[in-house]
């Protein structure tokens, strides 16, 4: 994460006019602790907003019950702004599209970048980070499992098999 | 986020009902489920761009067999704004007057396959029976005197974002309760959700026996509304009523009408609320409807939040076979 800020840091150097939008639910935390290591960094504190993107899914009315929605909030414009958008695992690339979209109906940054703290590999897009706190090989059918202290109590990452229930 | 196991234990946990008929049939949970799912839609309707693409390619009809400016429109905007494409078909401009009967008219519409039929009719439980009838989903947007379910939640919303829960509430229903669908959704839903609910009006406007949906039943209104956290003034219809069900409209007034007078019984911070459309100085006089309680308009904000998050549960709802 430390490394993650100071690339942020050494690629923006200065620039108020940098924001932090972290995608529902542990790109929010990632978000909030890459802003406050770059502030010890750089002395400066960055705006940070919150991205749902279930409404801009593209697998949305697939036959099953529609995903819960949660808040977004952008409390900023993000006209002429660099935006840095920030995740918990990159996998297909189809969350960072939709968060993409999400983000231009709210108005039209300078520039998107895209930070990551796991990169797992498998894209269906042409879509990559430009920030990776690790990178892992996986198969595609195992799973990541992010948690983050904010919610779960600990940080760790977990590389899970296919059969996994949920158990740790 | 996208790591794989969690977005299906998100997806087990959500709506699966086709239809929304009536508050009477929904659970606590699915009353805070789509409240929930509305306060996030709101933010929606405050941005620049006042629209997602969600519902990109869902066909909603608004079938009304009664007069309604506010629910339609209300209906409609939350459908465009979730990118659903939207017909409107009321009774004056369709083949209704030509003798068509509802469920006719309904299969019709079935064949040119819609996702979602809004109905507004004069007959109670009219959108149970299209429910039956019909592989879209139907939303009831008020049957005879039975439900107005929408309109219900969009208050239980607006109390929720005031008052922050609805549990322990004192909620008064002041007027005609014996017609009014609004009254009995609100029954229903605020009790399920905690609050304690009185219905307040004169004796020929009361239903008998409705003490046994556990509200308690006042004649007076100082009385009724005294130390109530919600004053709810339902429409007079004067059409219909006058003469047969209370002498006159100003007696009506002086006896059951909301005056700044009268509302010095409430709590303190009471929230005045009303369906509309208001008979400014009968059922509520201008300096109620205008005053610093008010929360009149702010229903109308949220009738849209509540809709977009009708619709969007429901456009994911399951089309029967699969149920169970």
């Amino acid at each position: 994460m430390r490394r993650m800020a100071s690339q942020i840091a050494e690629r923006h150097p200065g620039e108020g006019d940098l924001a932090l939008v972290g995608i529902r639910t542990n790109g929010i935390y990632i978000a909030q602790r890459l802003a406050k290591e770059i502030e010890a960094i750089e002395g400066l504190r960055l705006e940070t907003g919150i991205i749902d993107v279930t409404l801009y899914r593209d697998d949305i009315s697939r036959g099953r019950p529609h995903p819960l929605v949660k808040r977004t909030e952008i409390p900023f414009p993000v006209d002429d702004r660099k935006i840095i958008l920030v995740d918990d695992v990159l996998f297909t690339g189809r969350t960072t599209r939709a968060a993409l979209d999400a983000l231009m109906d709210f108005g039209r940054p300078a520039l998107v970048e895209l930070a990551v703290l796991v990169d797992r590999g498998h894209r269906e897009l042409p879509i990559r980070a430009d920030y990776v706190g690790l990178e892992v090989s996986t198969s595609r059918d195992e799973s990541v499992i992010v948690r983050m202290e904010e919610a779960e109590g600990a940080d760790e990452v977990l590389l899970v098999g296919p059969g996994w229930k949920g158990e740790s | 986020m996208e790591g794989g196991v969690v977005s299906e234990v998100a997806w087990q946990k959500g709506w699966w009902r086709k239809d929304l008929l009536s508050i009477k049939e929904l659970s606590r949970e699915e009353i805070q489920m789509i409240l929930d799912t509305a306060d996030s839609f709101k933010e929606i309707s405050t941005r620049d761009i006042k629209k997602v693409p969600t519902l990109r390619g869902k066909t909603v009809i608004t079938l009304f067999y009664e007069p309604s400016t506010r629910t339609r429109t209300s209906f409609e905007i939350a459908a465009k704004r979730l990118s659903a494409d939207t017909i409107n078909i009321s009774v004056s401009t369709s083949s209704v007057v030509k003798g068509e009967t509802l469920l006719d008219t309904a299969l019709n519409l079935q064949a040119m396959e819609p996702d979602i039929i809004v109905l507004r009719h004069s007959a109670a439980g009219a959108p149970d029976m299209l429910a039956r009838a019909l592989k879209a989903s139907v939303i009831n947007a008020g049957d005879g005197f039975r439900e107005h379910p929408t309109q219900a939640l969009l208050d239980m919303m607006t109390v929720r974002e005031k008052k922050g829960s609805l549990e322990g509430l004192l909620l008064a229903i002041v007027g005609d309760i014996a017609h009014s669908r609004v009254a009995r959704s609100n029954i229903y839903g605020f009790k399920k959700m905690g609050a304690r609910v009185r219905v307040v009006g004169p004796g020929t406007l009361i239903p008998r026996g409705i003490e046994s949906l556990g509200v308690e039943v006042f004649h007076d209104l100082r009385e009724g509304i005294r130390g109530a956290d919600v004053v709810m003034a339902l429409r007079i219809q004067r059409e219909r009523l006058e003469g047969a069900f209370f002498p006159s409209e100003r007696e009506y007034a002086r006896f059951f009408g909301l005056s700044l007078d009268v509302l010095r019984e409430m709590a303190p911070n009471a929230l005045i609320m009303h369906p509309g459309p208001m008979n400014r100085g009968v059922e509520i006089t201008p300096d109620v409807a205008d005053g610093p309680g008010s929360v009149i308009l702010e229903q109308v904000t949220n009738g849209v939040a509540v809709r977009m998050a009708v619709l969007y549960l429901l456009a994911g709802g399951t089309r029967g076979e699969d149920l169970h």
